[in-house]
């Protein structure tokens, strides 16, 4: 065994022991690291009760509704499983809409509506132009109305 | 096999590098500067509009390819380290040293262009989601390279210890890579996908790869060039450098 192989066993075993401490490390911590809970998890109660905590999903569509003569809006939060009621004042971000990603962040009410004191956009991997989204999404109603005309 | 051997070898000698690398980098420039340029053009006139973010969406083709690029410096960087640590190649270290600052550039403008786009799209400038901060990380790694090869004066020394911080920091390239997959991140997940599934316009991503092969080609110029002054600096005494010096002189 020549001393620069040696060397290289070294390193590898250097890497493989740092790499599976790492593993554990991240394993350990899980959840922790994450940037958002689901609304099944709040629902559920994993999400801290009595302090600040940001909830993640996505915007129900028409649930948006706008007071009037204020900024407070108030919209429901689903991850298709369960949803929450949000309401919130402020400024909304500009890709902030119905059936978008959404992270708000405050406190869970008393009454079960998130309080959130701030609202971000969260934005999907998806590029496209706008003439593709279009003809996505009528290629999306019709092939619905193909199979909603087939169920009866 | 041993004449195989003997020939790379031959390369790792700054000696016999040196010129390789005078002749490499004109030919690098000249491409990094046909790609970016093309690149820059495609991504302000040729590539259409986002559905969702008009105009600003523009931004991906800067802040894409820089933090591939800076993931990928790194790695490249990490194996220089232990090719040099297990063979004791003088030139490994330099290579190392030559492209941390392009690295650290590159995770620079990741971080930045990022912030630019975050602050209309999402509505912040700034999240310490896993994502953005284990960017960040990286961006101190490179940083604190290059204060650590810098602040010890024994070359070797030098070397040997920047050589372990930088394959400790690997740990932390797959953590980037699969934050997005691994927690819930404010950061949008990945475009282009290892499976070779992209949920993207195919005009859009030809732009982006041009513009990332071109940020390539500009790292490995601008690192043909540093090394070089690396090469002379630190081998300012040895006889290779002197009988160039005397030619010229």
């Amino acid at each position: 065994m020549k001393a620069r192989h040696k060397r290289l066993g070294l390193i590898l075993v250097g890497l493989a022991i740092l790499g599976a401490a790492t593993a554990l490390v991240l394993n350990a911590l899980e959840g922790n690291l994450s940037y958002f809970f689901s609304p099944t998890e709040v629902i559920d109660g994993t999400a801290p009760k009595d302090h600040v905590f940001r909830l993640g999903g996505m915007v129900e569509k028409g649930s948006v509704q706008r007071a009037e003569g204020g900024l407070t809006v108030h919209f429901t939060v689903t991850d298709m499983h369960k949803s929450v009621k949000v309401a919130y004042s402020g400024i909304l971000p500009d890709l902030f809409e119905e059936g978008q990603g959404v992270i708000a962040q405050g406190k869970l009410g008393p009454d079960g509506t998130f309080v959130a004191d701030e609202v971000l956009a969260k934005h999907d991997e998806n590029y496209m132009p706008p003439e593709v989204a279009d003809a996505m999404s009528k290629g999306e109603k019709a092939r619905l109305q193909a199979t909603a005309g087939q169920q009866p | 096999m041993q004449n195989r051997l003997i020939n790379w070898f031959k390369y790792s000698s700054p000696a016999t590098f040196y010129p390789v690398a005078g002749r490499l980098a004109p030919i690098f420039w000249v491409i990094a500067i046909a790609l970016i340029g093309y690149g820059l053009y495609l991504s302000f006139f040729v590539a259409p509009t986002d559905y969702k973010q008009g105009e600003g969406y523009r931004i991906i083709f800067i802040h894409v390819p820089a933090s591939w690029m800076s993931m990928f410096i790194y790695l490249v960087m990490a194996g220089w380290s232990a090719i040099g640590l297990v063979f004791n190649t003088r030139l490994s270290f330099m290579m190392a040293q030559a492209l941390a600052p392009t690295g650290a550039m590159f995770a620079f403008i990741s971080l930045w262009t990022g912030s630019f786009w975050g602050k209309p799209m999402w509505g912040t400038w700034w999240v310490w989601d896993a994502r953005i901060t284990s960017e960040l990380i990286l961006l101190f790694l490179y940083l604190g390279y290059m204060a650590l090869v810098g602040a010890i004066d024994d070359r070797r020394r030098a070397d040997r210890a920047g050589s372990i911080l930088l394959l400790v920091g690997v740990v932390n390239i797959p953590i980037i890579y699969f934050s997005v997959k691994w927690w819930n991140t404010l950061h949008q997940g990945a475009t282009v996908k290892m499976n070779g599934q992209t949920s993207m316009d195919e005009t859009m991503l030809w732009t982006m790869l041009i513009m990332a092969l071109g940020f390539w080609a500009y790292s490995i110029a601008v690192a043909m060039v540093r090394v070089r002054s690396i090469m002379l600096e630190r081998e300012h005494d040895a006889q290779w450098v002197r009988d160039m010096i005397g030619e010229q002189a």
